[in-house]
Order: C-alpha cells, then structure tokens, then sequence
C-alpha cells in the first residue's frame, strides 16, 4: 500500500525481535491466536454448510491485536468492538461453545440464539458486545470509561473501531467528551486497509489514523498490528498512560483481514497477490510460531498445540449443532427486565 | 409623551414575569444598554436593558411584584425635553398581540393529586422534576444527570436548579452539544453498571441520537438473552412549544412508543411528573420520560413523601363519567378537562383518562372505561398517521368491540410541521373546543 509509505507522522512501532517475552507468556498467546484462528475457520466453513445464517464477520489475520492488547490489560477493565467480535469474545475468556452456539442460532449460545454474530455479550467476562452499527461503540467504550472514572477504578475501556468507523460523527463527538473528562479509553483502531471494499485512501483524508484525535490532544501510537509483542507493549503504554488519569489514548494497529468483510463478499476490490503477501511474511501466528521455535518449543510441541485447538475448535461445534433451537417462549423473553 | 417601557416576553413560553429589583430610580439618566431592572422568569433571572435614551420617570410596577403579564407597562422614560407633565397623560392601550396567548390557568384544578395519599405542597411540575431527580440521587449513588446546561446554567429550562450545588460536578454533568455523543456515552455508563439520567434540551435533539436510544438501549437486553440490560432514563421537553415553529415543536410519543424494550411515560400533573420520573429512574430498563415545557411552570400539589411514586404502566380516571371516555396525556389532559367542563354545561358525562404511560399502554384502564360509557375520543398533540389515537383505536376495536356505540374518535395535531405564525400554531393543535366538538359528535349530540 503506497499510503503507509507516505505516513511519517506517527510513531511505528516496528517489531522488536529482542522483545522481553517469556517463553511462556508466547506460548499463552500464541495459543490464544491459534485458537481465534481455527475458530474462525470453521465458522466460514459451518457459515458454507448454511449452519450459521446472516452476516459472519471473520477476524483471521487481525488475531494478534485482540490478544495482545488483552496482554497488556489488567482484570476488570471493559472491552466493546464492533460486529467483527468473534476473536474479541474468545481472547476475553468467553467460551468457544458459547460462541459458536450463538452462531449457530442456539439456546446455547451466550444470547440464547437471539443476537447473532455480531450481538454477544459477557458481564461477567466484562465483554460489553458485539455492536452492529458501524462506530456506535464508541460512545458506548467512552461511558464504560466514564463509569470506570465515577466509581475511582484504575480500570479501562478497550474500546475497538475499524478504519471504516472512524469517518463517523460519534467517533469525534466521543473523543471530546474523552479528552475533556480524561476519561480512562483506550481508542484501538484496527485498520485492516479496507472498510467493507473500500480502502482507507478512498475513504480517509489526512494522515494516519493514529492522529484523529490530534485536535483534542489525545496522543496516538501506530503499532504494527501484526506482532503480537508490538501489541502488547504499544497497550501497555497506552493504558499506563488512561489509568494514571491522563485521559484517553489511541491505538492505530497496522492490521490485515484475509477474509472478506464478510462472507458474501467477492473481493473485487483488492488483488489475491496482495493478501498472499500479507499472509506469507506478515502473518501473526507464523510470526509468532518461528519466535517459540527459535526459543527451543520442539515441531512436536507446536503441532500438540495445534492438536489441541482443533479438539476445543470441534468440541465447540459439536455442542454447537446439538444444542437445541431456543423455545417459541423465548420470542417474548427478554425485552424487559421484570422487577 | 413619555415612552412606556414593558414587561418583555424573554422566551418563547414566557407569558409572565417578577420584577426583582429596579436598577435605576426616577430621575436617573439612562442611556441604551444601561440595565434598568432585574426580571425573573420561569426560566431565568434576566436583565432588562434600557433601548432609549432619556430620563426614568416613573416605576409603575415596584420591585418585588411577581406575576407581571408579558406587555404591562413597567416604567415610564421621558426623552430629551419632554417635562415631567408628559407622565400625567393618559396611557395609550397595550398592544395586544394577533393571536391572544392560548388561555391556560396558571393553577390546574388538581384533581389527580389531590387522590394523591398524604400530605402533599403546591409545587410546579419543574420543581416536581427536580425533586424526583435529588431523591433518587441522595438515595443511589449510582444515579447520575448529563446534559446540556444542566449544571452551572441550572438547567435550560430550569428543571436541575441547584442540583449542581447539592451533588457537585461529578454527578451533575455539562455535555457539549452532542446528542449522539452523550446519549451513546449514557448507553455504555449504564452497561457499566451506573444509572443515568440523560436529558435532552428537547426531544426534538433526541433525533442526534434515535441509534444509540434504539438500537443501543432498547435492544440490547434481548440481543443479549437476557444478560445485560440498560438501566438509563431519557429525558426532556416533548411537544409543541410556543411559536418555536416546526424544528422545535413536535411530539414524539408515538415514535418512542412503537419501540420493544422501552418503556416511555409522558406526565401531565406535578405528581405524575415526580412519582413516574422516581419510577423511571428505579426502573432497570431504558425509560423515555416525555415532558412538556408549556407544563413546567404549573402548579400542582404534589405528594412529599420520598417513597412516592407513580407506577409505569397505570392510566389514571382523572375524571369519571358515564357518556363518553376521552383518553389524553401529557399537556393535553388539561385540554380533555376543559372539554369535559364544556360538555358538563350540555349534560355530557365525560370521564377523562390521563394514560401517563404510553408503553406499555394500561389498555385494561380504557376498555374498563369504554365499557362504562361505550364511546370512546382519543386525544393527542401529535400527528395523526400511526400515532397513540391510531393505536388506541385499533385496541379497543379489538378488546371492546362489542361495547361501542359509537366509532373511536381521535383528536390530533394537524397532520403539517408545525407553523409559526401564531393563528396558525393554534389551529394545528387541538383545544378544548375541538375535543368537545368531537364528544358530542360520538354522542349524537352535535
């Protein structure tokens, strides 16, 4: 892409080959990937099947920023996206079955059948959806903030956009209240190049996404989002900065999608060399494997590993298909709590 | 002649003022833009400056007078050469204006609170408000209010004076202007697990902000099965103001009430105003409260027990009556009072139903009604197209059919945007006359 090239505003945070990670913590996180990663696969396989119906959203490729920010981030602070929530839910300790039982339209699943792919939520893991329309999280991870700040927590929101949501109106009216409040929100931009087929140079004017927030002064960080390590450190500086109450920060994560933007999408808008590029000598599990051998973790390791996933991959798809439809009944359950 | 100076209308409902302190006394010199008295509104305490130039003459209206009507003759000012004598002349009349102001008694008859149980004070339905609001507050920490100028303003319309003063500003919060931004941040606080009050300066602004009401707090609780739902009240003046024209004067009642996942009330009385807006703000769901600005400064009597409230989803017999059930909300309950008056002089039993809650509907409460008096007139100040009459009409076709003798009428707005010219503004809203008019026609007796 020639726009990165002409980016020298920002800061890149180039991958570290010399990053302080333990062999055990990669391990961790090379697990977590893997796991959104096989996860994923089979979602576009069981989506092919007709097992799951409506708009399926895949985050193969954009793995490493979901985890490694979860790296970085400390209990009970909040997490919100957008529809592209699969790998979110999973790197928040949400369960594959419940995912995948969701997206199959069972009683299952973390909604009980009735949100969907792009609706799932979590109390309990502090995963606050799964939001359809494109940026309306934002305003959403701005209050999460502010309730972090009102009850005095050093807690944050992660709240997640894509390149495509930051032409939005809220996005702009949510970084003012953030930067005038100092409202403890991480911004993470997951710029994969393309909002649905169009690419950010056709739909971005100025210069990189990092500096959208420039004119409230909330400083802004690109960060190669396909280096889990990058991730993990460019987070942790981040919500240093939002816990010790100096306000918001935003994250531009270098990102990639190999899918399309969803399952119906025939990918006219960009070359199969391209995304054969980035899936060669970009890709953030492949990345991460080589470090973990080059660490001494044996082929044998790795491929138990693997073995493993693909176990927990066909557990949650197995519950998945036999858990049943949601009763009739539950057509009218929900829609208010009852007090 | 002397130059009478006149109580100024200082907004667009304003129809009366108090004087609160002259600035400038008989004798003095005033030249254009010098301050010559303080006036209070509703709304506001403003500073009336002089336009001309010369000297005071006289103080017609003392300081300290309150209910001053818009247009009475405040002062006098002599100009440049004119004597002393020029203040013995007769005044010339007032101006009056086109359309004379929509008759309104600034006390209703408070029928509904005077039901009330235990002891209640005369307080007007803004005081009601932000008594709801302060209770709540001191009795949930979690409770909070943010808004435009709801704080150190007090409040555009007046509604959270001093609350600012009695919570500070960590829960008493001044938004930019930024319908969408706030009422989404308001969302996510309330996933957050704290309890919102989120005011709109109108409800007209709401539209900035239909996404994040809709999709973001109606629903969410079912897309989540059940797990997380949005406790977040949505509140504001709903409705026709006065010559404020289309963009600032229309009811949304039906647009919020044909949502699932909200609940949405629209009060008429002071004790409506504060027992359903405690109920909304103890509510766990997502509840719009629909107020009405011309309603704000009436005065009520109004229950002061702090465990008062209204419950949601209760229409209310404000009036009983055998011949004809006239069912209204908000300002228009009034409205339905006055015809009810109108039709009493013709031997017509009205019984008025004050809805209070348009969702859910107490449904119950009109068929029980209809079934009482087998007729049945609707009114609202909204349009008339799918609206709360439309809806009304196709249920109590459905439950009371065989009970009524007459067709379901709807009184409505006029199906238009809003005019400004003032003959016009009163012919698009409906009057006591026209919901009479109606009544009689159901009971053949036009």
């Amino acid at each position: 892409m020639a726009r990165s090239a002409t980016r020298t505003a920002g800061r890149t945070t180039r991958p570290r080959r010399t990053a302080r990670v333990s062999r055990e913590e990669l391990l961790k996180l090379y697990r977590m990937m893997l796991l959104i990663r096989r996860f994923e696969e089979k979602a576009g396989q069981m989506y092919g099947m007709g097992l799951i119906g409506g708009f399926c959203h895949l985050y193969i490729g954009q793995e490493a920023v979901v985890v490694g920010m979860q790296a970085a981030v400390e209990e009970g602070s909040s997490v919100v996206t957008s529809y592209r929530d699969h790998g979110h839910m999973l790197a928040c300790g949400m369960e594959p079955r419940g995912v995948m039982a969701e997206l199959t339209g069972r009683v299952g699943g973390y909604s009980k059948g009735k949100g969907g792919s792009m609706h799932m939520f979590s109390r309990e893991k502090n995963f606050f959806g799964g939001h359809g329309i494109v940026a309306a999280q934002v305003p959403i991870g701005t209050g999460l903030a502010f309730a972090h700040k009102y009850r005095g927590e050093t807690s944050v929101s992660l709240t997640y956009l894509g390149d495509g949501a930051v032409n939005q109106g809220q996005v702009y009216e949510s970084f003012n209240m953030a930067a005038l409040w100092q409202l403890p929100c991480i911004y993470i931009i997951e710029n994969n190049k393309y909002g649905m087929g169009t690419s950010v140079n056709r739909a971005a004017a100025g210069g990189a996404l990092a500096e959208r927030g420039a004119a409230y002064g909330i400083p802004g960080t690109e960060v190669d989002g396909m280096d889990v390590i990058a991730v993990r450190d460019a987070g942790r500086k981040a919500i240093a900065h939002a816990s010790s109450g100096k306000g918001p920060y935003i994250l531009e994560m270098k990102t990639y999608r190999y899918r399309g933007h969803s399952m119906s999408d025939p990918a006219k808008y960009r070359t199969k060399d391209e995304v054969q590029r980035m899936r060669q000598e970009h890709d953030p599990i492949d990345n991460a494997r080589q470090r973990l051998a080059r660490a001494g973790v044996s082929d044998g390791d790795l491929k138990a590993i693997d073995r493993e996933i693909r176990a927990v991959v066909t557990d949650a798809v197995d519950f998945a298909q036999s858990s049943p439809e949601p009763d009739p009944a539950e057509l009218f359950t929900d829609i208010l709590v009852q007090d | 002649m002397a130059t009478q100076i006149l109580m100024p209308a200082l907004s667009p409902t304003m129809t009366e003022g108090t004087i609160v302190a002259w600035h400038r006394q008989p004798g003095d010199q005033v030249i254009p833009g010098d301050v010559i008295a303080e006036i209070e509104t509703d709304k506001a305490t403003m500073e009336l400056e002089a336009v001309d130039e010369g000297v005071l003459g006289r103080i017609l209206v003392p300081a300290g007078s309150e209910n001053i009507a818009v247009n009475t003759p405040i002062c006098l000012l002599l100009a440049e050469g004119e004597e002393e004598t020029a203040l013995e002349q007769p005044l010339p009349p007032v101006p009056a204006s086109v359309t004379p102001a929509r008759p309104e008694p600034a006390v209703m008859a408070s029928v509904d609170a005077k039901r009330e149980p235990g002891e209640t004070r005369l307080q007007t339905v803004r005081e009601a408000l932000r008594d709801a609001m302060a209770e709540e507050m001191l009795a949930d920490e979690r409770v909070f209010v943010m808004g435009e100028e709801v704080a150190e303003y007090q409040g555009a319309y007046k509604v959270t004076q001093g609350l600012l003063q009695q919570f500070g500003d960590r829960r008493v919060i001044d938004t930019p202007i930024t319908e969408h931004g706030f009422a989404g941040l308001g969302v996510g606080a309330a996933f957050g697990g704290l309890r919102p009050v989120v005011e709109f300066m109108t409800f007209n602004f709401a539209m900035q902000a239909m996404d994040h009401i809709i999709n973001s707090a109606a629903k969410t609780l079912y897309m989540s099965g059940g797990q997380m739902g949005c406790p977040i009240v949505f509140r504001g003046p709903n409705g026709a103001a006065a010559r404020v024209a289309a963009q600032h004067s229309q009811d949304y009642s039906s647009w919020y009430a044909h949502c699932p996942g909200l609940k949405v009330v629209a009060p008429w009385s002071g004790a409506d105003a504060k027992g359903l807006l405690k109920s909304a703000i103890r509510d766990p769901n997502p509840v719009i409260v629909l107020e009405n600005e011309v309603l704000y400064g009436r005065s009520f009597e109004v229950p002061v027990d702090p465990d008062f409230v209204v419950p949601i989803g209760k229409a209310h017999v404000v009036l009983p009556g055998s011949d004809v059930t006239i069912t209204a909300f908000s300002i228009m309950v009034g409205k339905a009072l006055e015809a009810a008056d109108l039709l009493a002089a013709d031997g017509i039993g009205a019984e008025v139903v004050n809805l209070r809650t348009l969702r859910p509907l107490d449904i119950d409460t009109v068929v029980a009604s209809v079934r009482r008096t087998n007729r049945i007139v609707s009114v609202e100040e909204g349009w008339p197209a799918c609206g709360i009459g439309a809806e009304l009409a196709a249920r109590v076709m459905e439950e009371a059919f065989d009970w009524l003798d007459a067709p379901v009428r709807r009184v409505t707005g006029a199906d238009v945007p809003m005019p400004y010219a003032a003959n016009l503004e009163q012919l698009a809203l409906p009057g006591a006359e026209d919901i009479a008019a109606v009544a009689r026609e159901v009971c053949y007796r036009s």
